[in-house]
């Protein structure tokens, strides 16, 4: 209790005895004997292995995502003898990403955030639609969880098995258990921070070098700090990553609506829950479907009961649905106690088993006299997925990947970038001419040696002078440029003074592949003394 | 008032605060997190006995492994210049015309030249190596004393008119005003001013060239195209150091002005110097 809070005391009239004394019943908030722990132990989940169509569809897409993952950067792929044969790599030190047939150049890199805006925007499909199935199905942390889970399993047993050498005091088979357990988690962590550091140079080397102690010490780091996060995260965190790190679960709160598919215990058949239906029915009550085994409770790898309705902790791994669905098959019962349902549906079907909110749950409503379902009673339809709201979010993420293909199809392999010298602007020659100093940067962008021709296109009366080019003044150079590499060249351009008449002229630098007709340009601009303009007054 | 308030919703007990009709649910906060906080605060102690942290009266502590801002900067500094040396070292011990034509190598010393320019030489050539009136423009291709790289080495090295360098290049021009009379003067300037095609106003160019032939030929050449073993300039052209038009040409013909510049071997070192040489050449008028 604190001053917002307390009771205003009745004022006492003076010469009162003990007696009359107005008595508080109060207990203190803060004593000894109530206090609750400041800080809660995390109570630990022992998963049972569920079974059925969902959790079929989860061993496929750990399969897929894995394998994608470890498996990604030991594909090979040929480039010809100038570029890496990685088919994904992430050359930092060339500052090149390679990804199969594509090369990206740091300038061109809003090819990534064109798919880190489409990630976005498919993230916010996904959960409009089908609620946080990137949480239940491919979020790593759900994945290796799923993995780290099929470890513990195998050697410690299911459910019960754990819970008991849990509790069981330690013993040789206790530790021996628990060693090897933790021994394979960190292998997994190992062989994940291995597998990341990959990306990131010549796979096969790499390993060699990581065997040999030759590796640079980055590479060591790296795998021990993902080797940690990875064990940490998927042995000993769990869900405690999903309900108090991630944001995710906050965000969704904005993503989903009444249309929204979410795992969902449908009380409104399920409700009242009751043991024996014979002995229920004997008494004359209703009985629900469901018969309160507690199947959908053990399964939960995030330790919650759904039949609480949604909560913030539930991934939408859709465990529970197997669960329950093999009791009701067992019972012979319709299946989808628990299931894939929108809002909008439940809360149609609550009103009806409810009579409007008249009447507590009563579940007989919701069926016909031969046991089908009533036609009023609301199922999963596929066209919900198809509205306003989520087709949107598909165009706009189908509108940046057409962008991003059409930028990928038709991007240039040859680029000029020029520079005008601006200190000085311009320089006067002995014989009057004016000179002008470029800094030319010729991009040629595929791993094969080429030879460019760089001309000068306009500036009439103008030539070209190359550093360290062993050339006359011409209009016209020929410049190698290696496989895969910026050339840059400090180009003099000089115009004698007769051939000027203005401070300002304007003239193109052409970069040419003559064998494949490639070819860049740049507008460039020439600048002289102002006086040039009036030469003919004098 | 002795129960405990339960929230209906979440069944959780609340902490007995109040705000509007909100009251605020009594969960505990997870034991990990207390645990990272601790481990951040013994990581904060360790930090302060590794790093420089405590103040003291007149300094602070400076930690045991003896690290700071500058310590690190040093460090670097070391690492950068050693992977330098490679470069630097061959530069010393090449003459600059051949590492003007080594692609990687004149790469280097330009880019080291650039550097040691901007500290040195911007202050009379300004920062574009553009110059002004009485200090050469260095981009373009007019030279006193010579602009192949080798050359311009030699200038860079020695300086000119310094008084401390015995090698340093010196180039004396008379002062006319004591030896000519006003108009001859003024006619030789209008000869020159003619020659490279400005306009002429006061003398009598027909004149002047009598005068040049006498007087000026030994040193800039008869055909005024100047001599740069003796660093006279080339008076034909369109370049002008001490300014163009007849009334400063009459001016540098009455008294000249001679400028100076220091020899900068002694001051920066010969690698440098030859860096320097470099760059100069690099910027559009080297030979
Ligand atoms: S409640 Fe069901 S769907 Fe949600 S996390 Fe638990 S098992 Fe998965
Ligand atoms: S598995 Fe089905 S029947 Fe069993 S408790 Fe869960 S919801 Fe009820």
């Amino acid at each position: 209790m604190n001053i917002y809070t307390a009771d205003q005391p009745k004022k006492e009239a003076p010469g009162a005895t003990a007696e009359d004394v107005v008595r508080h019943d109060a207990e203190p908030v803060n004593s000894a004997k109530i206090r609750k722990p400041l800080y809660e132990a995390r109570k630990k989940i022992f998963p049972k292995r569920a079974e059925g169509r969902f959790r079929q569809f989860k061993w496929i897409v750990m399969l897929i995502t894995l394998g994608i993952y470890y498996l990604g950067p030991w594909i090979r792929w040929d480039r010809g003898p100038f570029a890496p044969d990685q088919a994904i790599l992430i050359d930092l030190a060339h500052r090149r990403f390679y990804f199969f047939f594509i090369e990206i150049w740091p300038q061109e890199f809003f090819f990534v955030a064109g798919l880190l805006v489409m990630a976005g925007f498919g993230l916010f499909l996904i959960t409009s639609a089908v609620g946080r199935a990137w949480c239940g199905y491919t979020c790593p942390q759900t994945v290796w969880v799923d993995l780290f889970l099929v470890v513990e399993r195998f050697i410690e047993g299911d459910r019960n098995a754990r819970m008991k050498l849990d509790k069981a005091p330690w013993s040789f088979e206790k530790i021996w258990k628990r060693v090897s357990k933790h021994a394979v988690w960190l292998l997994i962590g190992v062989s994940t921070g291995g597998a990341w550091i990959f990306y990131f140079a010549d796979a096969p080397q790499l390993l060699l070098d990581l065997w040999t102690f030759q590796a640079p010490a980055v590479a060591y780091l790296t795998i021990g700090v993902l080797t940690a996060t990875t064990y940490v995260f998927g042995g000993l965190m769990r869900e405690q990553v999903c309900t108090y790190m991630c944001p995710w679960p906050r965000i969704q709160g904005a993503m989903l609506d009444e249309s929204s598919l979410t795992v969902t215990y449908n009380d409104w058949r399920g409700e009242p829950r009751t043991h024996g239906t014979k002995k229920a029915a004997a008494e004359g009550k209703v009985a629900g479907d469901c018969v309160d085994c507690n199947a959908c409770v053990v399964v939960c790898p995030m330790g919650i009961d759904i039949r609480d309705g949604q909560q913030l902790e539930c991934i939408t791994c859709a465990l529970c649905i197997d669960a329950c669905d093999g009791v009701m098959e067992k019972l012979g019962r319709d299946k989808g106690l628990i299931s894939y349902a929108t809002l909008a549906d439940y809360n149609a079907n609550m009103a009806l088993a409810t009579g409007n909110g008249a009447h507590a749950i009563n579940p007989n409503i919701v069926r016909d006299a031969d046991g089908h379902f009533h036609d009023k009673v609301k199922h999963f339809n596929w066209k919900i997925i198809f509205r306003a709201r989520t087709l949107l979010y598909m165009g706009v993420w189908a509108a940046v990947g057409v962008g991003l293909l059409v930028a990928l199809l038709s991007r240039d392999r040859l680029e000029v970038n020029v520079l005008h010298d601006r200190n000085p602007q311009f320089v006067l020659e002995s014989d009057g001419s004016i000179r002008n100093g470029f800094t030319v940067r010729i991009l040629n962008m595929i791993p094969e040696p080429r030879v460019i021709s760089l001309s000068l296109e306009g500036l009439e009366g103008a030539t070209m002078k190359i550093n360290g080019m062993d050339q006359p003044d011409s209009r016209s150079f020929d410049i190698p440029a290696d496989p895969d590499k910026a050339v840059t060249l400090k180009v003099y351009v000089t115009v004698p003074r007769d051939q000027l008449h203005d401070d300002e002229q304007h003239f193109h630098f052409l970069a040419e592949d003559k064998s494949s007709n490639e070819h860049d340009v740049y507008k460039a601009v020439f600048n002289a003394p102002a006086d040039v303009k009036n030469k003919d007054h004098h | 008032m002795a129960d405990k308030h339960v929230d209906e919703l979440s069944g959780v007990e609340t902490t007995g605060h109040v705000w509007d009709g909100i009251r605020e649910l009594n969960n505990p906060l997870p034991r990990w997190w207390v645990w990272t906080f601790y481990a951040c605060i013994i990581w904060a102690f360790g930090y302060t006995i590794f790093y420089p942290a405590w103040p003291l009266l007149t300094e602070n502590t400076k930690g045991i492994w003896n690290v700071t801002n500058r310590s690190v900067l040093k460090d670097e500094l070391a690492v950068a210049s050693g992977a330098q040396k490679v470069f630097v070292d061959k530069i010393a011990a090449m003459p600059v015309a051949e590492i003007v034509k080594d692609k990687s190598l004149s790469e280097f010393a330009t880019a080291a030249g650039a550097a040691a320019f901007k500290v040195n030489c911007t202050p009379c050539h300004g920062s574009g190596a553009q110059g002004g009136v009485g200090y050469p423009n260095l981009n373009d291709n007019d030279w006193l004393w010579g602009g192949s790289a080798e050359q311009i080495y030699t200038t860079i090295a020695h300086g000119i008119r310094d008084t401390g360098d015995p090698d340093t290049r010196v180039s004396e021009m008379p002062a006319f005003g004591e030896m000519l009379k006003p108009e001859e003067i003024q006619n030789v300037a209008a000869y020159v001013a003619d020659l490279s095609k400005q306009p002429v106003t006061s003398g009598d160019p027909a004149a002047g060239k009598e005068v040049f032939a006498t007087n000026c030929v030994a040193c800039h050449g008869d055909q005024a195209q100047g001599n740069r073993d003796l660093g006279a300039p080339n008076l034909s052209d369109a370049i002008w150091l001490k300014g163009s038009g007849e009334a400063a040409i009459i001016a540098q013909v009455t008294k000249p002005k001679h400028g100076v510049m220091p020899a900068w071997t002694v001051r920066l070192g010969d690698t440098t110097v030859k860096e320097l040489a470099v760059f100069v050449h690099s910027l559009g008028g080297g030979e």
